[in-house]
């Protein structure tokens, strides 16, 4: 108790002087206020803009969770298909290496074209960028489940689906969960990417991405301090997400859970 | 070589109450197209009468494990016939338990989760599952460890999991890999105690590799001595042994005397 207590004060004390050497900065070599506002000005921007902040900031959420979740749900499918033919595997996988290294800002101006501007494009950007790491991961935790636990069910006759559900699955889920984590950290980057060339053809109405580069156009650049606030808070939260979905699902038996819960 | 003759064609008949029978077995590994095929096993003839307890010896790569497989019918012979209580090994499944070396517990399901899992892939209904589990709990000394993880359990605690699994389809056959390798020699000698009084109560067949002469003598009604390149049964040995067997045999000169011959019998087949 004492410890987290003396961990929180250390993270404030951290904070504070960030915040007064920023204030400094800017009183010693007066900066002007459309280069580099006051951590005031940012805090005052947050409280009066907050209703469009906050609207930004649940559209970015929305096309991030929903590029996520339809990730996970097609990176999963895929390893399940995957795991089904290691000749399957030598061929595709490769493939799923170059959903990894393809530059996403290359080929968002082209999703757009073909999707049009607005939320699908975002998600589908999402999408594409948190694919790769979900399927390898799972994949691999499909495939290395130990021959002798598979011997055990079909010592009892077990059918195809009973090893998938009772088996493999269960097997997978700290893999999966290692792929989700990363995802989750780029989904967030992946949305607001996909905002920078389409969020939405009218003002106010765009994600964090969108309104980053209105507000950049505009020069309000406390504003834009606001956003980025905004899109760092919002990484947290699908962080935390993360998380605490791990720590529920894996706490009682995987070990990288465990390591979580005693730090 | 295969010869066909009438033993080798009908061993359920010929051999009675012979609860495992090959004759003739044969298994390769490898290509044959490519001509690499590596012979495990060459002509394997053996009968097995029902409560026996046999183990298997040998040098690795003598086929032991291989045995075993062929008998739980997860893998085929090349040549050759096996009959588990007059069925085939595929058919006979449902009355053959097998331990593996590891215990092989599933780490996401709770010790009783892990005993009912065999139970459980059958379809056998909640109720009926959750008394035999406790009855199978309380057979192997873990009724207070129900609920916990295969990651909070000492390796001694995880195979008496394994042995309850076994158990809990009521086996006519018992497999059993090395199960006491990675045991402590006190643990072992424990276990090899108690899967005797298990036995007892029981009554199945049991078919048992060790690479310790002294378990293998001490558990078994027979010791099969094998020999690879390729795999085959070099001697089979008979225990005569009183029963029951306890701490007390292991002090027999006779015991000794045993471990003494196998001991030497087993370093004729690994210079040869």
């Amino acid at each position: 108790m004492k410890r987290i207590f003396y961990n929180a004060l250390n993270a404030v004390g951290v904070l504070l002087t960030l915040l007064v050497l920023w204030r400094t900065l800017i009183w010693v070599f007066s900066i002007p206020a459309y280069m580099l506002p006051t951590p005031f000005a940012v805090a005052k921007t947050v409280i009066n803009r907050f209703s469009s902040l906050t609207n930004s900031f649940w559209i970015t959420a929305l096309a991030a969770a929903s590029g996520l979740l339809v990730s996970i749900f097609i990176g999963t499918t895929v390893a399940l298909i995957f795991a089904q033919s290691q000749w399957l595997r030598r061929m595709l996988l490769p493939y799923t290496i170059l959903l990894q290294t393809v530059p996403i800002v290359a080929i968002a101006p082209l999703i757009i074209m073909w999707a049009g501007a607005g939320l699908f494009a975002v998600s589908l950007i999402t999408f594409i960028i948190c694919l790769a790491p979900i399927i390898a991961n799972t994949t691999q935790g499909l495939v290395s489940v130990d021959e002798n636990m598979v011997n055990l069910f079909l010592m009892q006759n077990a059918s195809g689906a009973q090893i998938l559900w009772k088996l493999r699955l269960p097997h997978a889920l700290p893999s999966l969960f290692i792929g989700v984590r990363i995802a989750s950290g780029i989904a967030v980057i992946g949305a607001i990417t996909g905002e920078l060339f389409a969020g939405s053809s009218s003002i106010g109405q765009g994600g964090l991405g969108y309104s980053i580069t209105y507000a950049l156009a505009q020069l309000q650049t406390d504003y834009l301090f606001a956003l980025v606030l905004a899109a760092s808070v919002l990484g947290f939260l699908f962080f935390f997400a993360v998380m605490f979905l791990e720590y529920y699902f894996l706490h009682n038996w995987h070990e990288s859970a465990r390591k979580t819960e005693s730090q | 070589m295969t010869t066909y003759t009438l033993n080798s064609l009908l061993p359920a008949r010929s051999n009675g109450l012979a609860e495992i029978a090959f004759s003739g077995v044969s298994k390769s590994y490898g290509n044959k197209a490519a001509k690499s095929s590596q012979k495990v096993l060459q002509h394997v003839d053996l009968s097995v009468q029902r409560g026996e307890f046999v183990s298997l010896i040998g040098p690795s790569g003598c086929g032991k494990s291989t045995m075993l497989k062929l008998v739980a019918g997860l893998t085929s012979p090349t040549s050759g016939q096996i009959c588990i209580d007059g069925m085939t090994p595929a058919n006979a499944r449902e009355i053959v338990s097998y331990i593996f070396q590891d215990a092989t517990l599933l780490p996401w399901r709770t010790v009783e989760q892990n005993v009912g899992l065999r139970l459980e892939l059958e379809h056998t209904t909640r109720e009926r599952r959750q008394e035999k589990v406790a009855a199978l709990l309380e057979l192997v000394g873990l009724s207070h460890a129900a609920k916990s993880y295969p990651r909070q359990l000492s390796g001694g605690m995880k195979m008496r999991v394994s042995i309850a699994r076994a158990m809990s389809t009521k086996p006519r056959v018992l497999l059993m890999d090395e199960p006491f390798a990675a045991l402590d020699e006190i643990s072992r000698d424990h276990f090899n105690e108690e899967i005797l009084r298990l036995q007892q109560e029981q009554g199945w067949t049991a078919l048992f590799v060790t690479h310790s002469v002294a378990e293998a003598v001490f558990l078994s009604t027979r010791v099969l001595i094998m020999a690879p390149h390729p795999g085959r049964i070099a001697h089979d040995i008979p225990i005569n042994l009183p029963y029951p067997r306890t701490e007390a045999t292991r002090q027999l000169a006779a015991f000794e005397d045993y471990i003494t011959t196998i001991s030497k019998t087993l370093r004729g087949v690994q210079s040869q």
